[in-house]
């Protein structure tokens, strides 16, 4: 395989709705704006592409990848669509990193978006549950957060993590997102806010829980041949990795935990794994990429981490599973401020799915364009301000996150200049 | 030769429901009816008619699934069917007070994941009789059936044992 760089990225501000642009459009805004940030670019460059948009539901559209494509300019060169739920733009990122590590392409361009607002929020939410079983699950329940919420019930139950350690996340996330001009929804709030926000499944609140999103993001992958000809802020793919887990969350089996690098079987002696209350999924993908990586020690390693909190007590089940801390030490993880700006491992300085908003095909792709440009350190130049520049970040974990955890992936990328 | 100007598209009253102009947003209406089967879960619906909970037991490696599975997800082989326990325990749970569309006249409403003693896996219900937001872990719970089944996995609900 070869080595694969990402050289530029762009993105659109999220937002509830943008009746003004189509996803075409949007897709447009946000390529634009990384091919303009690396002029040696020139679109006969680019060899070919990766669509990421989740639900065909959305937009009424089949086949909405290649309008994307053919509106870029890019016919007739090749293209796929990739489409794995709320991992999406993860799946899409590994996919043209793939096509760039095996030869095939030598400049690889990412693109994702998805247009929520075309439907009412709760059609939106019935899109979004079709993505649970549909003879068993969704007929039931019909609802994510309602999946989320009995995850977490075992979460508090089994370790005591508590809705103030939760909500602490939201504070946290939105609080970042105040220094991000393309968050949807940046936000000075408190614990209480959080809790006193309307209850939508106990016991997560409506400031617990991610919005739907109008949106799209881009990422430009080259070899090491092409990425230097277009940059000297090279960041490189130092690690992929993906998971699954069964589609039923009911149908968690019990069994041994996946050991990271840096655990011990005799940590986790008494665990009962994964669970409702974990993401095999994600273990998978975490010890796939950090042995790719070569990372012995994730904490130590990892300068800042992208990931997928399109629930507050999803971001705390992520620690755990990405090894920052021991099983059941999550919530006291996020209430320690170790996930803060100055903590040990920043998570989503960037303000998350929670503050940034979840346009789904756009989301995960959104990540790769905030840590290629922390790893570049030029957060001040994209954002107008560097409140939110990781101080020497040189490695950066981006994190996506489908179901109820049924395909996961997490991609570490390091700065390479 | 025919008459051009006789050749018309026939004009109708209906109209198209426009809610802005700049930028134009119309509204687009979508709707179908599918011929879904349950194919090999189907005599987990049926037996949902007959009050009967159905999972499935793999012969070959012993797991027992609350879900039925018609294949076993450990070891691969055929699994038989088993009729579960109508007893069982919450093993978590939630109320919901917003749903998807179709879900927002029933709440708010409690979802379950019952424990089956002896099976290995959980089941996704309804909890019926138990004030919103005060369902507990570890509680006792019983299946109940509708008498008019629907045969949609809503048949079987819980009520506290």
């Amino acid at each position: 395989m070869r080595d694969v760089y990402v050289v530029s990225g762009g993105i659109t501000k999220f937002s509830k709705a943008s009746p003004n642009k189509d996803f075409r459009y949007m897709v447009k805004e946000a390529f634009d704006y990384a091919m303009n940030d690396v002029p040696n670019l020139t679109l006969d460059m680019i060899d070919g592409s990766v669509a990421s948009y989740f639900s065909d539901h959305f937009t009424r559209q089949l086949m909405a990848g290649i309008m994307a494509q053919d509106y870029l300019g890019l016919c007739p060169k090749p293209s796929r669509r990739i489409e794995s739920g709320g991992a999406t733009g993860g799946m899409c990122f590994q996919s043209a990193w793939e096509a760039i590590a095996s030869g095939r392409l030598d400049v690889c361009l990412a693109y994702g978006f998805e247009t929520m607002s075309r439907v009412n929020t709760w059609k939106g939410n019935e899109f979004i549950a079709l993505a649970s079983d549909t003879n068993f699950d969704y007929p039931v329940g019909g609802f994510y957060t309602g999946y989320y919420a009995m995850m977490v019930q075992r979460h508090m139950h089994e370790f005591g993590t508590t809705v103030e350690q939760m909500a602490s996340v939201s504070v946290k996330n939105h609080g970042n997102a105040m220094h991000n001009p393309y968050a949807q929804y940046p936000m000075e709030l408190t614990i209480q806010d959080v809790r006193n926000s309307e209850m939508v499944a106990t016991p997560l609140t409506r400031l617990d829980v991610c919005v739907m999103s109008d949106g799209a993001a881009c990422v430009i992958l080259a070899s090491e041949e092409m990425a230097r000809k277009l940059t000297d802020k090279l960041v490189k793919v130092i690690g992929v990795g993906t998971g699954t887990d069964s589609m039923r969350l009911a149908d968690r089996p019990h069994g041994d935990v996946i050991l990271l690098p840096h655990e011990k079987k005799e940590d986790y002696a008494h665990l009962k794994y994964p669970g409702v209350h974990s993401f095999r999924g994600g273990r998978m993908a975490a010890k796939l990429a950090y042995e790719m990586a070569g990372i012995t020690n994730p904490p130590k390693e990892i300068d800042f981490v992208e990931l997928h909190d399109a629930f507050t007590s999803s971001e705390i089940q992520t620690y755990e599973d990405l090894g920052f801390c021991k099983y059941g030490e999550g919530g006291r993880f996020a209430e320690s401020g170790a996930a803060g700006l100055d903590g040990e491992v920043p998570v989503n300085p960037s303000g998350g799915l929670l503050a940034c908003g979840h346009p789904v095909g756009a989301t995960g792709l959104m990540q790769a364009v905030f840590a290629l440009w922390q790893l570049q350190g030029t957060i001040e130049k994209h954002f107008g301000n560097d409140r939110l520049q990781v101080k020497d970040a040189r490695r950066g974990l981006i994190h996506s996150h489908a179901g109820t955890g049924t395909y996961i992936t997490v991609s570490v990328l390091e700065r390479g200049f | 030769m025919a008459d051009v100007k006789k050749i018309k598209v026939p004009e109708t009253q209906e109209g198209t429901v426009v809610y802005n102009l700049d930028p134009l947003i119309v509204k687009s209406h979508y709707e179908i009816d599918y011929i879904h089967s349950y194919a090999q879960d189907s005599p987990f619906f049926a037996g949902l008619s007959a009050g009967r909970l159905m999972g499935s037991h793999c012969p070959k490696c012993g797991y027992t699934y609350a879900t039925p599975r018609s294949h076993c997800m450990q070891c691969g082989a055929k699994t038989d069917w088993v009729e579960l326990p109508k007893e069982g325990r919450v093993h978590t749970w939630t109320t919901c007070h917003f749903g998807s569309e179709v879900f927002l006249p029933e709440t708010p409403f409690t979802l379950i994941l019952v424990e089956f003693e002896g099976v290995n896996t959980l089941f996704l219900s309804r909890l019926i009789g138990v004030e919103p937001g005060r369902a507990e872990i570890g509680m006792k719970v019983r299946a109940q059936f509708l008498r008019n089944s629907k045969f949609l996995p809503t048949d079987v609900y819980f009520v506290p044992a």
